[in-house]
C-alpha cells in the first residue's frame, strides 16, 4: 500500500487533521499579525523600545517549541487545553519576523516623502496610515509570509501535546516505524507550506508600491 | 484666487538661532523680513543654513533662540498642522507619494482638509492646467512621469489649497538645463499672476538673479546681505563679490526685468 492509497483510505481523517492544522496556523498567524504589527510600529516611534522588544522576540524564537510548551503549560486558561497552548506557542514564534519586517518596512520609507507629508501639514496618524504603512506593506506581507511558512512547519509539533494537526501522522508513523504514515502527514504539510508561500508571495508582489 | 499684494510683512525672523541638539550651530542671529508677494531667494552653498531657514518657517524645526513670525504670530504659537496647511512646500525631487496617483498627490491637502470629493477633483483639473500638464496625466503614478512633470506636479500640489505662502527648496535642482529653464520661465509667469509670498532656496546664482525680487546670501549660518538683483550684482560686499566671481557672472546677468 503506498502513501496515496493510505491517504485515500483515511481521507476523512486526513481532511480533519489538515483542517486542524490550518486552524492552528491561521489563528496563530492572525494573532501574531494583531500583536506584531502594532509592536513594530511602536518601536519606530519610541526608539528606546527597539532593543528590548526585538531582543525579547529573538529570545522567544530561540527557545525550542517543545520547551515552550512546557513553560506555557503552567499558564492558567492557556494550559487547560492543548489547542490553546499550541496556538499561543505558534503565535510567539511568528512574532519576530512580523515585528522586524514592520519596523524595517517603515524605516525604509523615503525620508523626503515623509518630510513632504509633514511639511504639508499631515498629522502623525495620517502619515502612518496614508504613507508609512501603505509604503511598508510589501515588506510587512513578506514578514507574514515567512511567519506563516514557519508555523505550518512548527504546527506539526503540536501533535506532541495532543493538539492534533498533521503532526499526528508524523508522530504515529515514527512510533510505528512506518514511512507511509509519516509521509501522509508530511506531504499535506509541505503542500500547505508551498501554497501559503505562493499565495502570500503573489499578494506581496501586488501590494508592493513602485 | 486673489491675494491682494498689500504692503506688509508675511514672515519675519527676529534674532533667530538654531542649534542642532548635538551642539553645532546651523544658524546664528538671523534677522530677516519677507514681504507679502515678494520672491525672496535664499542663496548660498551647501551647509550655509538656507534649508534650515526654510524649515523654520513651517516649523519643521523650531528656533533655539529668537522667534520666527508668520502673519505676525510666532511659529511656536501656531498649531503646527494649521500653520503648515497654509504654507505650500515644494522640495527637490518633488517628494511625491509614490503610491498615490497624480490626482491624489495634488489633491492631498484639500482632501485632508475634508473638501468634498467633487470640489477636490475640480481643483485638481484646474491646477493641472495651471502648471501646464495634460488632464490625462491625472491617473498616472509619479514613476510614470518625467522629472520635469514630477516637479510640476509638486508645484501643483503645493498650490492646491491656495496658500498665501510658498516655500521651495531647490525645486529645480535635479532637472536638466533645458527643463530647468522652462520651469523657471513658467514659475515667473505663474508668480506674476498669483503674487504669492515665495521663499526660494537655491545655490545657483543665475536662478537667484532670474527669479528673486530679493536675494539673501547666506554663509556659514549667517545672513551676509539681502539685496535686490541689481544691488546684488553691483555690491561691493566681498562675500557677494566672491559668489559672483565663482559663477563668472558679472554685470551680464544684471539685465533682467523684474516682475
Amino acid at each position: 500500500m503506498n502513501v496515496f492509497q493510505f491517504m485515500l483510505q483515511n481521507r476523512s481523517e486526513v481532511v480533519e487533521l489538515t483542517l486542524e492544522h490550518l486552524w492552528m496556523v491561521a489563528a496563530s498567524t492572525l494573532l501574531a499579525v494583531l500583536i506584531g504589527i502594532p509592536l513594530g510600529v511602536l518601536i519606530t516611534r519610541w526608539p528606546g523600545l527597539n532593543k528590548p522588544v526585538l531582543g525579547s522576540a529573538n529570545i522567544i524564537q530561540t527557545i525550542p517549541s517543545l520547551a515552550l510548551f512546557g513553560f506555557l503549560l503552567s499558564v492558567p486558561w492557556i494550559g487547560a487545553r492543548a489547542e490553546r497552548l499550541a496556538i499561543l506557542d505558534l503565535t510567539l514564534c511568528a512574532l519576530l519576523p512580523l515585528i522586524r519586517n514592520t519596523y524595517t518596512g517603515i524605516k525604509g520609507v523615503d525620508p523626503s516623502v515623509l518630510e513632504a507629508g509633514r511639511g504639508m501639514g499631515m498629522t502623525n496618524r495620517q502619515l502612518l496610515f496614508q504613507v508609512e504603512l501603505p509604503l511598508a506593506l510589501g515588506v510587512i506581507i513578506a514578514g507574514v509570509r515567512v511567519a506563516t511558512v514557519i508555523s505550518v512547519g512548527l504546527a506539526t509539533i503540536a501533535a506532541a501535546i495532543g493538539a492534533g494537526g498533521l503532526g499526528e501522522y508524523i508522530f504515529r508513523g515514527l512510533a510505528m516505524v512506518n514511512n507511509q504514515v509519516i509521509l501522509a502527514g508530511a506531504i499535506p504539510a509541505a503542500a500547505l507550506a508551498l501554497l501559503a508561500d505562493a499565495s502570500l508571495g503573489w499578494l506581496e508582489k501586488r501590494l508592493s508600491p513602485g | 484666487m486673489t491675494n491682494s499684494p498689500k504692503n506688509g510683512t508675511a514672515i519675519e525672523f527676529r534674532d533667530v538661532s538654531y542649534r542642532f541638539s548635538g551642539g553645532h550651530e546651523l544658524l546664528t542671529g538671523l534677522n530677516l523680513q519677507v514681504r507679502r508677494g515678494e520672491t525672496l531667494v535664499l542663496l548660498g552653498r551647501s551647509g550655509s543654513g538656507k534649508t534650515t531657514t526654510l524649515k523654520l518657517i513651517n516649523n519643521l524645526v523650531a528656533p533655539t533662540h529668537g522667534e520666527v513670525c508668520v502673519e505676525d504670530r510666532p511659529t511656536t504659537q501656531w498649531d503646527p498642522i494649521r500653520l503648515r496647511r497654509g504654507i505650500g512646500y515644494v522640495i527637490q525631487d518633488a517628494g511625491l507619494f509614490p503610491h498615490f496617483t497624480v490626482e491624489r498627490n495634488i489633491g492631498l491637502v484639500p482632501t485632508i482638509e475634508e473638501w468634498p470629493a467633487e470640489r477636490v477633483r475640480e481643483r485638481v483639473r484646474e491646477l493641472l492646467q495651471l502648471v501646464g500638464l495634460e488632464a490625462s496625466l491625472a491617473r498616472r503614478y509619479p514613476r510614470e512621469l518625467s522629472g520635469g512633470q514630477r516637479q510640476r506636479v509638486g508645484v501643483a500640489r503645493a498650490l492646491a489649497a491656495d496658500p498665501p505662502i510658498l516655500l521651495m527648496d531647490e525645486p529645480f535642482g535635479a532637472l536638466d538645463a533645458i527643463t530647468r529653464a522652462e520651469l523657471q520661465r513658467e514659475f515667473l509667469s505663474l508668480q506674476k499672476r498669483l503674487q504669492k509670498t515665495v521663499v526660494f532656496v537655491t545655490h545657483d546664482l543665475r536662478e537667484a538673479l532670474l527669479l528673486g525680487t530679493r536675494i539673501a546670501l547666506m554663509e556659514g549660518g549667517r545672513l551676509v546681505a539681502a539685496l535686490t538683483p541689481n544691488e546684488f550684482t553691483g555690491s561691493s560686499n566681498p562675500l557677494v563679490k566672491q559668489y559672483l566671481e565663482a559663477f563668472g557672472a558679472g554685470p551680464a546677468c544684471a539685465d533682467r526685468g523684474i516682475a
